[in-house]
């Protein structure tokens, strides 16, 4: 159904190419997973199926790209809307029209399709997808997940035989996700199309596919099954770790297999208990109290109490629209507060001015990026030192230290994800705030970006800051935070230590939670630590 | 398809033609046009009201009918305060005087502040009423209709022109949340920065942000088959743009000509009819030349003729008043008289209130539960909220 014959792509500019001699072959039907680290190339490749790359992101393109015997080097991406249906990674910047209907109806206007084809196209994508209710809504009031099914069904309504995702879930919330994958895996399993899908959560997708795609990052493509390539990926999901240091045969791709093969783990993990992540906390660094955000008619947050000790990371979590965002930002004191008050130090950084806000209160908002505007990472550093009053060089000494080797003359928006996510925080440590606040910071990151930040943020509280975390990202809970406090509706539904809250949770689970449950074991590295201490007197 | 022409006969809820709501609009703005009678003006402010509370959706532009109410209660505001600032000494019945600022000699001719006399706020607050109620015509014609279904209705030819206004319908509101977003940002910073430098820090990521969106948007377009051209050569391509810009380029020279009257004959109307014909001939042509179908598209039916009709009865009435009793129209200022309200008018205004019972309601979207299991992703999307 694809084919690439000795593809190689080089941007306009870069050294090296972003694809190298790739040659490919994906029958029909097959679900397959491209992998890799950021900025390896999975966007490239996926975007050269139907030739939005080169033809929307200038380079030069070696070799041949066809889909169902046509190539991309005769015709425009237009050309392919039968053929290959696109759903990018941010699906409300995909969105041409304003309402579901219209949307969903939108590829078949430009197909030409008849009046009465469209009204039963419609109709039956609706049900397909389960969005048979939001039709008449518009698409700005969707939620993540609703939004993503919508641009799922976009493409779907032109009846196309090539599905090219590009991260559907990265930003939903883990109920929301899976609503997604099961609409993927049912047009896989009924209707045959061919799904091509890109995702740094490989966790959630790895189980359901046929093959899998793995970019090295030198340009060239692994290509095999799931399995045998998960045994030395660098990509690889905690259930895959878990595998991989149990020696289990072959690698267990979802928690249904490992769990089946973890009985003697299990019973050898008995004799220990988990270590804990951090030290215990200390005092009080935030109270808050009776706070209530409201936007419009909506209440984002309702009356709701919140303490945030010294060296504590929390978690945030709960479904996309459940208030995580409003809290944070009504914390900092610079997004709107309806009533309630909060209190650090006996300041209400509500109250006070940004700059003393800021020294209270350190925020990194959801899209980081917002906060920087100059041409250079040493011009932001120089900045923020003026901003926060601290001698020059602080903010490049705490970049180092997050980030170690960003060249100072590099643009800001050339800094991959993780190194931006740095810049952002090391700007907003300069002010040395004993509260930090972070909104999504793991959206973009690959598991080593994660495991990295995870470091990042361990230190943080041991320097004896309060660290808040609003995240979708389970494994990355497990892995870095103290205490989960759990929002539905702008109030707290539940609230403690990590391991009580998540383990009896079936949607916030970490992998390797479900495999060893009812045992509090949370990562792989806890384990390692565990059996680790067992092996020294052996 | 039934449809019961009684005011008892309740229509079945669908969309309505969005050419018939503004048509009927229209007819409405005229009616505001021909008269300065506040009574008549405040009836067809009121007609207007009733009419988009019965008869507007849920969707975010049929919530913007209250914007268009406020900038024309700021209109007449405005008129009255230019009268008052600027106003001449005209009528007897002073109310107060102000301290009259003492100008220049070369601005002799206009006086600030002084005396304020009841006839000058009255015409001020007239005209201003005027204008806020044609203003609020448009308004409740956006509200009841919906803008891009409006333009979805262009011919063929202007498809290309309709798309984008609809996606700059669409950026605005986008371009503005992002703004609210990153000035938000700026305060976590602590910028203090004022002036250009502050500017620059908005600036900067909300066009970049904007160029991020238009692209990834082009290429969303793209892979949906925007602009597929399929087998059309590209000689008659060629052609169709070649006959819509010389013909519109024909139409302007027209237009020059027959509105300057030096210029020689033949550069007027037979040059502007000339033009038209070309740039006509081009747009069949490539609407012919498009592949592109409607899907629902707005039909014309007879809750359409209603919405139309009752406009059109209250302008020819309000038109048969100006010929035969334009009196009550145009209250007199000078002697101040208190404005008159006479049959004819009346009936005609309150014609226009038809569509509140005869136009089919619309259908809102579903859903009625206010607390479904999205949460409204942007802020102060207001979606659920009960009508009227």
């Amino acid at each position: 159904m694809i084919r690439f014959d000795e593809v190689t792509f080089t941007y306009p500019g870069a050294g090296r190419p972003a694809l190298r001699d790739v040659g490919l072959h994906i029958a029909e039907g097959e679900l397959c997973l491209v992998t890799g680290r950021t900025g390896v190339g999975k966007s490239t490749l996926l975007g050269a199926v139907n030739g939005l790359v080169p033809r929307f992101t200038g380079g030069r393109l070696h070799g041949r790209v066809s889909v169902a015997g046509q190539s991309t080097e005769n015709f425009p991406p237009q050309e392919f809307a039968h053929l290959v249906g696109v759903v990018g990674q941010d699906p409300l910047a995909g969105f041409v029209t304003d309402t579901v209907e219209e949307e969903l109806a939108y590829g078949m206007e430009q197909l030409r399709l008849r009046p009465e084809v469209m009204r039963k196209r419609v109709e039956e994508t609706l049900d397909l997808l389960g969005i048979a209710e939001l039709r008449r809504r518009a698409l700005r009031t969707l939620s993540g997940g609703q939004q993503q099914r919508v641009a799922i069904g976009s493409v779907l309504t032109t009846h196309p035989r090539v599905l090219v995702l590009d991260e559907p879930t990265s930003a939903l919330d883990p109920t929301a996700a899976e609503d997604v994958l099961a609409a993927i895996i049912r047009l896989v399993h009924d209707l045959g199309t061919t799904v091509l899908v890109a995702e740094h959560r490989v966790e959630r997708v790895v189980q359901y596919a046929d093959r899998l795609l793995h970019l090295d990052g030198d340009g060239g493509v692994r290509d095999g099954h799931p399995a045998d390539l998960m045994a030395d990926s660098d990509v690889a999901p905690p259930v895959v770790r878990l595998g991989r240091l149990a020696g289990w045969r072959p690698l267990p791709l979802s928690v249904r297999d490992a769990r089946r093969r973890a009985g003697e783990l299990r019973a050898r993990l008995a004799a220990h208990t988990p270590a804990p992540a951090g030290a215990a906390p200390g005092a009080v660094r935030l109270t808050a109290r009776r706070v209530t955000v409201a936007h419009g008619p909506t209440i984002a947050v309702r009356e709701l109490d919140l303490d945030l000790r010294r060296g504590e990371v929390t978690a945030l979590m709960g479904r996309n629209g459940s208030g995580k965002s409003s809290l944070l930002w009504a914390l900092q004191g610079s997004g709107p507060r309806r009533s309630g008050t909060v209190d650090v130090a006996g300041t209400d950084p509500g109250t006070a001015s940004a700059r003393t806000a800021r020294s209270l209160v350190g925020l990194v908002p959801q899209t980081a990026s917002d906060l920087l505007y100059l041409e250079t990472v040493a011009a932001e550093c120089a900045q923020s030192d003026r901003e926060s009053t601290a001698p020059p060089g602080t903010c490049r000494a705490l970049l180092d230290s997050l980030a170690p080797g960003i060249p100072g003359t590099r643009h800001p928006r050339d800094l991959s994800e993780g190194q931006k996510l740095a810049l952002v925080l090391a700007v907003q440590l300069a002010a040395a705030p004993g509260v930090v606040l972070l909104d999504e910071p793991t959206r973009g990151l690959d598991y080593h970006a994660k495991r990295r930040f995870t470091d990042v943020v361990r230190e943080l509280a041991a320097q004896g800051r309060s660290v808040v975390v609003a995240t979708h990202d389970v494994e990355f809970v497990a892995g870095a935070a103290d205490r989960v406090v759990v929002l539905a509706e702008g109030e707290i539904v539940a609230d403690g230590p990590t391991a009580e809250v998540v383990v009896s949770s079936p949607a916030f689970a970490p992998q390797v939670a479900k495999v060893l449950a009812p045992q509090p074991w949370l990562t792989v590295e806890q384990i390692v630590r565990a059996l680790a201490t067992e092996e020294v007197p052996t | 398809m039934t449809y019961r022409l009684l005011p008892f006969g309740r229509p079945l809820p669908r969309t309505v033609h969005p050419g018939a709501w503004w048509l009927w609009a229209l007819c409405l703005a005229t009616c505001a046009g021909r008269t300065t009678n506040p009574l008549l003006l405040i009836m067809i402010l009121a007609v207007c009201g009733y009419v988009v509370v019965r008869r507007r959706g849920d969707a975010p532009w049929a919530l913007a009918f209250r914007m268009y109410v406020l900038l024309g209660a700021f209109i007449v505001t405005m008129r009255v305060v230019f009268r008052i600032v600027f106003g001449g000494g005209q009528g007897e019945h002073i109310l107060f005087t102000l301290p009259q600022l003492p100008l220049p000699e070369w601005a002799a001719g206009i006086r600030l502040f002084g005396p304020v006399a009841a006839e000058q706020l009255l015409g001020g607050c007239y005209d201003g009423l005027r204008l806020a109620t044609m203003l609020v015509c448009v308004g409740a014609a956006n509200a009841l209709a919906n803008p891009k279904r409006m333009l979805k209705t262009l011919p063929g030819a202007l498809y290309e022109i309709g798309t984008a206004v609809v996606v700059a319908l669409t950026f605005a509101p986008q371009l503005v949340e992002s703004v609210l977003r990153v000035r938000r940002a700026r305060r976590l910073r602590a910028g203090g920065q004022k002036g250009l430098r502050a500017l620059r820090g908005i600036l900067v990521p909300v066009l970049e942000d904007a160029l991020n969106r238009s692209l990834a948007l082009a290429a969303a377009m793209a892979s949906h088959g925007y602009g597929r051209t399929g087998r059309t050569a590209p000689g008659a391509r060629l052609l169709t743009g070649f006959l819509v810009i010389t013909g519109l380029l024909g139409v302007c020279a027209g237009l020059y000509g027959v509105m300057d009257a030096a210029s020689p004959r033949y550069l007027g109307a037979p040059m502007l009819l000339a033009g038209l014909a070309v740039a006509t001939t081009g747009f069949l042509l490539g609407g012919r030349r498009l592949r592109r179908t409607r899907y629902r598209p707005d039909r014309w039916r007879p809750g359409e003729a209603v919405v139309v009709g009752s406009g059109l009865l209250a302008a020819a009435l309000m038109s048969v008043t100006t010929k035969v009793n334009a009196a009550h129209l145009y209250p007199s200022l000078n002697p101040l008289t208190w404005p008159e309200v006479s049959l004819l008018p009346t009936v005609a205004i309150l014609l226009g209130a038809l569509p509140a019972w005869l136009a089919p309601p619309p259908e809102l979207a579903a859903e009625p539960a206010p607390h479904g299991t999205a949460a409204p992703a942007a802020t102060g999307a207001r979606v659920g909220e009960p009508v009227a």
